[in-house]
This record gives structure tokens, C-alpha cells and sequence, in this order.
């Protein structure tokens, strides 16, 4: 494999991650973290979409109207949605009732829609896999994360196995509630922003707003 | 050269300028239609393997249900019966539908198909269901003296959502064992309190049918005053009434009562 090629692959784990730089998907990031197993899972559904999307985008790119490019796009990964919404539905029904709409709303990921407009419509089909396979496994790195941090500190479990003993079964460990809780990936999220900016202080953006608060329009 | 012509005409297409008209809408057209074929296969392919799940998720269910009420847990160890036994009813005829796979039979589908259901006029559709299967699976549960239980699958519009439910009834047939809301989208926090245990508790050992096969449970407002009486929840007015409702429909003459009168019987042994 190339450096070009490995840099694809690997820029998005951590320099340019989807969610820790480019701060899109946070929404699904917030709702499947509860537990490691559902956090895998949804990380593998949206890698597969991604890498599949920015194929197919890329395969057709040079015939894309401008005018519909949107839609199609949109068209072309609301179709796969359905079909990994369909095989999870199939051969992972528990984990799909648990996942329940956040499958379908790989849709309104702004991860998706982001790479196919950004990369895949500019560049060639392998770059575009490769580039799918990077984003997708950023996003999954991130979650993989924030889910053991909330699966770990909330339950004391991690994929389902208990890893330490609770207070209420005659253990040691109280479990923090609150990491069960939406805000709590909120803030886990937060601070690796923080940390991995105070480690590479390259990622920070020039203040737009030199004398006022920053005023960030991110998606959610 | 003429079988060369779709090929050339293929190339002529991709020739054409990008913002043509031509081109936007052929392109729009050939993405729908792959998009929408790769769509409908994999749901038509897969659909087998999810109905699967949700059967085995919709017995689980039942078998909890079964699991939870008072002294059946005896009943099953004595009998050493797993499973319950399913028939299909006519429910016109009121009686086992002997043409009809139990295994094979769709129950939910037939709730939708127009070929597989008849009308009810406003005065019979108490439940708020439009239309009625001709066909209904019933479970039966044996013990060692005859018929222990009787399970119905029942199902009526409450406030706003099609609630779903098993409704258990003993031996004499008249007497509720237990009911078990599995579906319902009823507004959270308040009509959804019918998936409460505690409120599905109270309909244990209700007398749902009199001595003369009327159907007398009710759900009152307050406190249930006698053995017909369910109590309402505050602020579920209208899901517990629909729930009454519908319980009453499937008791009633254009549900189960056929069936259950020549169960009382004695036919349907």
C-alpha cells in the first residue's frame, strides 16, 4: 500500500477525525454509546455505508448532473441504509431492536453526506473506499471509546461482562448513573477534543471572533 | 451493426453534456431504479429470517406471560406440557378451523388483508378495528382435568395506537387469568400506563363473562367497586377504555364468544 493510500486510511483516526475535528455524527455518538456491543455495531453499519456510498458516488461522479447531485447522493445512501437496516434486522434482531431508529438515521449523518460531497465526488473509486473505510473507523475509534468510558464507569461492564463487582451484588463499585445519560457523551466527547488538541495544538482553528466568545455553527 | 445500437446509444448517452436535461433525468431515472431494485430485493430476500425473529419475540412474550400468572407454573411442571397448543378458530363458526396450518397461518397480515377480513358496522366495532380476520389463533393450555387456561390474542385502537395484547381466561372461560399489553403506542407517560404491571395485575380475577354468556368487565373510573370492575388510571382515561374495549369485542359475540360458548360447552374438547 502507498503512504498516499495509508494516509487516507489513517488521517481520519485521529487528525482528522469525523467527530473529534470535524465534530459531524454527533447525535448517533450520543445515543448508541450506552453500551460497547451496540457502539460496534453501529459502527460497523456505518462503515459499511459509508465505504459503499463513497464507491458508488465516486463511480458515477464524473456523470452527476450538478443540479441533482444532492439527491442522488442522498438517494444512493438512504438505499443502503435500508439494505444494512435490513440485515441487521435479519441476522442481529436483539442488537437492531436495541439500535432501534439510529440505524435508520445513518441517513442524516452528516458523516455520510459530508465524505460523498467533500471526497468521493472529487476522486477516484479506490481513494474513495479507502477514505470511507478511514471516516468510518474514526467514527468507530471515537465510539469504541466514549462507549467503554459510559459501558464502564455506568454499568461496570464492558460487553456485557462485568468487569468489576457492584455495590448493590456485595462488590466494591458504585455505578455513576449519570454516564448512562445522554450528557455524559456530551462531555466525554469534550474532553478528548480538548486532549487531542492540547496534543497537537496544529488542529486548532484561528479564532474567528477575535474579541467575542467563538460562535461555532456546527451541525449536529 | 445493429445489435451494436443499444452500446452506441449507451455511449451517446454518457457523451452528453452533464446539466442536459436529457442526461439529469436519465441519470435521476437509472439511480432510482438500481437503488430501488437493490432495495427490494434484499427486503424480499431477508424478510423470511426478520418474521422469524419477531414470531420468536412475540412467543417469548407469551411465554412470560404464561410464566407470570398465578399458579400456571404448577399447572405446566404437573403436566410436563412446554408449549401450549395453538388452533386456528373460525370465528363466525365458532369453531377449530381444521384447513388451516397453525404454523403457517399470519394472523397480523390477516388484520390488514380485505380478502382475509369482514366489515363491522360502527354498532359491532366496539374496538375500533374496522375489520375483523375471519380466522384468529387461540392457545389452549391442558393440565391433567382438561382445559386449564385459554389464551386469546386481542387487539383494538386506544387513544391513539393499535394495543395488542393477550388476554388469558381460566377454565370456566369466564374469568379473566391475566391480560399482557405487548404492542401499543399510546402518548408516553400517560395513555402508556397500560404496560404498567401493576394496572395489568388488576385484571386477574375479573369475572369478564356472566353466568348467561354477557360480557360484563368494565373499567371504571376511581376504585373498581366489584368482581366486573377494573379500576382506571387518572390521565389514561382513554387508553384503559380502549383496552376495555377491546377486551369486550374479542369476549363478545363477534370475537371469541362463539368459540368460547361451544368451548363451555364442551364441543370444542
Amino acid at each position: 500500500m502507498t503512504t498516499k493510500a495509508l494516509q487516507l486510511l489513517t488521517a481520519p483516526l485521529i487528525d482528522n477525525n469525523p467527530i473529534t475535528l470535524q465534530i459531524l455524527g454527533i447525535c448517533s455518538a450520543l445515543a448508541v454509546t450506552t453500551s460497547m456491543a451496540t457502539a460496534l455495531t453501529m459502527s460497523l453499519a456505518l462503515t459499511a455505508v459509508l465505504t459503499t456510498a463513497s464507491a458508488a458516488i465516486s463511480l458515477i461522479r464524473s456523470h452527476l448532473p450538478r443540479s441533482i447531485r444532492l439527491i442522488v447522493q442522498i438517494t444512493i445512501i438512504a438505499s443502503l441504509v435500508i439494505i444494512a437496516d435490513q440485515f441487521l434486522r435479519a441476522y442481529a434482531f436483539e442488537m437492531s431492536e436495541r439500535l432501534s431508529v439510529f440505524v435508520g438515521l445513518i441517513v442524516t449523518n452528516c458523516i455520510v453526506l459530508a465524505r460523498a460531497e467533500t471526497f468521493a465526488m472529487r476522486n477516484p473509486v479506490w481513494p474513495s473506499i479507502l477514505d470511507g473505510i478511514g471516516n468510518g473507523l474514526g467514527y468507530g475509534l471515537v465510539l469504541m471509546i466514549v462507549a467503554a468510558i459510559r459501558e464502564g464507569l455506568g454499568a461496570g461492564t464492558l460487553f456485557g461482562v462485568q468487569i468489576a463487582p457492584l455495590a448493590s451484588e456485595g462488590g466494591w463499585f458504585e455505578p455513576l448513573g449519570l454516564m448512562l445519560l445522554a450528557p455524559s457523551a456530551f462531555f466525554i466527547i469534550g474532553l478528548l477534543i480538548w486532549a487531542i488538541r492540547t496534543g497537537s495544538p496544529a488542529l486548532v482553528e484561528p479564532d474567528e471572533f477575535p474579541f467575542r466568545a467563538p460562535a461555532r455553527k456546527d451541525q449536529p | 451493426m445493429t445489435n451494436l445500437a443499444p452500446f452506441s446509444l449507451w455511449s451517446r448517452f454518457l457523451a452528453l453534456p452533464n446539466d442536459s436535461r436529457t442526461k439529469t433525468l436519465g441519470i435521476a431515472f437509472l439511480v432510482a431504479l438500481v437503488s430501488a431494485t437493490a432495495v427490494s430485493v434484499t427486503s424480499v430476500a431477508l424478510r423470511p429470517r426478520q418474521e422469524a425473529h419477531v414470531a420468536a419475540l412475540r412467543e417469548a412474550k407469551l411465554a412470560t406471560m404464561i410464566a407470570t400468572l398465578p399458579g400456571l407454573a404448577d399447572i405446566l411442571r404437573a403436566t410436563g406440557a412446554e408449549t401450549l397448543q395453538t388452533v386456528i378458530v373460525d370465528l363466525a363458526e365458532g369453531a377449530v378451523a381444521t384447513g388451516i396450518d397453525p404454523g403457517s397461518y399470519d394472523f397480523l397480515t390477516a388484520q390488514t388483508d380485505t380478502a382475509q377480513t369482514v366489515a363491522l358496522t360502527t354498532g359491532q366495532d366496539i374496538a375500533g378495528i374496522g375489520r375483523r380476520p375471519h380466522y384468529a389463533p387461540v392457545f389452549l393450555l391442558r393440565g391433567d382435568d382438561g382445559l386449564a387456561l385459554v389464551v386469546l390474542p386481542v387487539y383494538g385502537t386506544g387513544y391513539q395506537s393499535t394495543i395488542r395484547a393477550y388476554l388469558a381466561l381460566f377454565s370456566d372461560l369466564n374469568s379473566i387469568a391475566g391480560l399482557s399489553i405487548y404492542e401499543q403506542g399510546e402518548t408516553p407517560g400517560l395513555g402508556s400506563r397500560i404496560t404498567d404491571p401493576a394496572w395489568q395485575a388488576r385484571w386477574a380475577d375479573r369475572d369478564a363473562v356472566d353466568p348467561s354468556g354477557e360480557v360484563v368487565i368494565t373499567v371504571v373510573r376511581g376504585k373498581a367497586t366489584g368482581p366486573t370492575e377494573v379500576d382506571g388510571i387518572a390521565g389514561a382515561t382513554r387508553s384503559a377504555t380502549g383496552v376495555a374495549q377491546l377486551v369486550r369485542f374479542w369476549l363478545g359475540p363477534d370475537g371469541f364468544g362463539p368459540f368460547l360458548t361451544r368451548l363451555r360447552s364442551g364441543e370444542g374438547e
